[in-house]
């Protein structure tokens, strides 16, 4: 059991993608959701690329985690684009007091 | 028990240990270098895993890029007078217990599933082989990331601009 596996990098990732939901689920911060975030992505990719080496489908797992990384880059750009106009309209980041897309 | 069993849970344990206070410190700068601990050990699982040209992707996008657009907007959403920047918390104890059961539901199921692992020989460096496969398979998916890293480029700089009054 102590001999590393495939799963043992899953289990790995399945904790990961835990916490980064609980982060996503407490935090009010609209910047601590994006963490919890880019948290879920990372276990998302940690699995493509342990099936993509155990699984022996050669190295598209690899490529598709490259495809991952871009989105979740442009994500955070737009997502930040966004929680700094809130800030401008409403002051605040809170996701919990913010409700309305306007003054 | 041998080397890389070894180096394998230390960088699980940087990974989790650290995504743990990232998302339990009330602090959001703390948590933001916190965040930067569980990139490198996710870099580190990767070359692990003979992904040596993702690990550095990973550092050089998520370190270099992401985690300071993180920072940048921390500072630029919070009326800062020193580095005290708390966040307040919703529904703890409700969320914890939810994504413990499935924390615990996803692990059974990985430990107890027969997976039919055959470890693929995986060549000493990858880069070659994944610019290949980038234009030759994922051609078209390459050219429309390519499209959506423009879109995103001038819709944040959109979103974000000043209003001219």
């Amino acid at each position: 059991m102590l001999q590393v596996g495939l799963t043992h990098f899953l289990i790995v990732s399945a904790i990961l993608f835990s916490l980064g939901i609980y982060g996503i689920v407490t935090r009010k911060n609209a910047v601590m959701v994006l963490m919890g975030i880019e948290l879920v992505l990372n276990s998302a990719n940690i699995n493509f690329i342990a099936f993509s080496k155990y699984g022996n489908f050669g190295l598209s797992g690899q490529v598709i985690a490259l495809f991952v990384i871009i989105l979740a880059a442009a994500e955070a750009a737009i997502a930040l684009a966004i929680v700094l106009n809130i800030y401008k309209t409403f002051s605040n980041v809170n996701v919990d007091e913010i409700d309305h897309l306007k003054e | 028990m041998n080397f890389y069993d070894i180096i394998f849970y230390i960088f699980a344990a940087i990974t989790l240990l650290s995504a743990l206070f990232v998302v339990t410190t009330r602090n959001i700068v703390h948590s933001a270098f916190y965040l930067l601990f569980t990139f490198f050990g996710v870099a580190g699982i990767y070359v692990l895993l003979g992904a040596d040209f993702i690990a550095i992707s990973q550092i050089l996008i998520y370190v270099g890029g992401i985690l300071i657009l993180l920072l940048f907007g921390v500072m630029l959403t919070n009326k800062i007078t020193n580095v005290e920047i708390r966040t307040g918390t919703v529904h703890m104890l409700p969320a914890a217990i939810a994504s413990g059961i499935f924390m615990g539901a996803v692990v059974a199921v990985m430990v107890w599933t027969e997976w039919k692992s055959e470890p693929s020989v995986t060549p000493l460096t990858t880069t070659k082989d994944i610019g290949h496969l980038l234009l030759t398979d994922y051609v078209l998916i390459f050219e429309l990331l390519g499209i959506l890293l423009l879109v995103a480029l001038i819709g944040a700089a959109s979103i974000a601009r000043r209003d001219k009054e």
